[in-house]
């Protein structure tokens, strides 16, 4: 019960934390669940990602329940998207309920124009960690350039970029054990 | 019964919105355009408060649905509950999926089927989070991010005082390792004294 509470608190920490969606969450999840609590590593958190944005739902809650369900399972996935999305029920309520124009308040405007320039700094910071885990040989490297140019110059889904990738990776292992077969 | 298509619909955004918050979008115009609960404009003022408040901005957009929604019929009580009744139809589709991909995973973790895939999927994942960051940088550090194609020389549209800032502040993340949340604090009183 009290692991249960710890990842209910742990998230809606979390969903208190971030503006903007999925991928400004990770810099904090990264503090958060990697770091402080050693809840997963870094490669966990890679896996989580890369599934959580290729399957129905938002990403945030995707990541949650996976780290939910990795420490406690089923109830656990619970306990950690409740939490996440505890702070934004209460946050919106009251904005949506008492406060008429919120988002047209100059400071709040304000404000937000510096959070952003903040979230770029994070995602890079983010990024650069993933990378030294993530991009680890050449055909790493590929697949990086790869989708990330794609992603950045075409439309093309990231659901298809992530399914290729996947696909890739079966290919690999195909490779992988014929080379095995042969030594 | 309002409560139960807000359910409904909610469900069905969560269960085919692939790819994040945004991704909830094509929904909320076609469930505006259906049922006439909010119109377009709503959808601007949502959008706005979503992305300028804490939390995922799908979660925050269905919680701000669902109490808008409701608040005129119901009132407060009853808008609280549409704002509840929408956020947990949202994401009961993707914690189903998850608990059974988690399931899945736990079984095969030592597959080297498995392990190939993820480590193919890494660099991806860590591509696709590079470009998201790129497109955030668009709008928080060029003067107007629709003009990146257009204009002859991109120097002309950067915001020199935003990048500044971004630069320090990354220098900062790198060097100190606060808590996000210290930087992201001290970036919105910097908004705020500066009047970006």
């Amino acid at each position: 019960m009290k692991e249960l509470f710890k990842l209910f608190i742990t998230f809606a920490k979390i969903g208190s934390m971030t503006f903007g969606g999925g991928y400004a969450m990770l810099p904090i999840l990264q503090r958060e669940i990697v770091d402080k609590n050693k809840w997963c590593t870094e490669d966990d958190l890679m896996d989580y990602f890369a599934i959580g944005q290729c399957t129905p739902g938002i990403i945030a809650v995707n990541t949650a329940t996976f780290i939910g369900y990795r420490l406690r399972g089923v109830i656990g996935g619970i306990f950690a998207t409740i939490g996440l999305v505890f702070p934004s029920i209460v946050i919106i309520t009251i904005i949506a309920a008492f406060i008429r124009g919120f988002a047209d308040l100059e400071i709040v405007a304000h404000a937000l124009s510096g959070i952003k320039i903040c979230v770029c700094a994070l995602i890079l910071d983010a990024t650069i960690k993933l990378g030294k885990k993530s991009i680890i040989d050449t055909y790493c490297l590929v697949v990086f350039l790869l989708v990330f140019f794609i992603s950045l110059l075409t439309d093309i889904s990231t659901i298809i970029l992530i399914a290729a990738a996947g696909l890739a990776g079966v290919v690999v292992n195909i490779v992988r054990k014929r080379r095995e077969g042969r030594s | 019964m309002l409560y139960l298509r807000l359910f409904y619909e909610f469900f069905k955004t969560g269960l085919f919105a692939i790819g994040g918050g945004l991704a909830t979008l094509p929904f909320l115009y076609e469930i505006s355009e259906k049922t006439g609960w909010f119109s377009t404009q709503d959808i601007s003022n949502m959008i706005a408060v979503s992305e300028s408040t804490p939390g995922p901005i799908g979660i925050n957009m269905s919680t701000y649905v669902g109490f808008h929604t409701a608040y005129g019929p119901y009132g407060f009580a009853g808008a609280l509950l549409g704002g509840i009744i929408a956020t947990l139809a949202l994401v009961i589709p993707s914690l189903v999926i998850i608990e059974i991909i988690s399931g899945f995973l736990k079984k095969f973790k030592d597959s080297t089927l498995v392990k190939n895939v993820f480590y193919s999927l890494r660099p991806a994942s860590t591509a696709l989070v590079a470009a998201a960051g790129l497109g955030v940088a668009k709008t928080a550090l060029l003067t107007d991010s629709q003009l990146i194609w257009a204009v002859p020389d991109i120097f002309s549209i950067v915001n020199w005082v935003a990048l500044l800032i971004g630069g320090l502040l990354f220098a900062a993340i790198r060097f100190f390792k606060f808590h996000p949340i210290v930087y992201i604090a001290a970036s919105a009183v910097i908004g705020i004294v500066l009047q970006l």
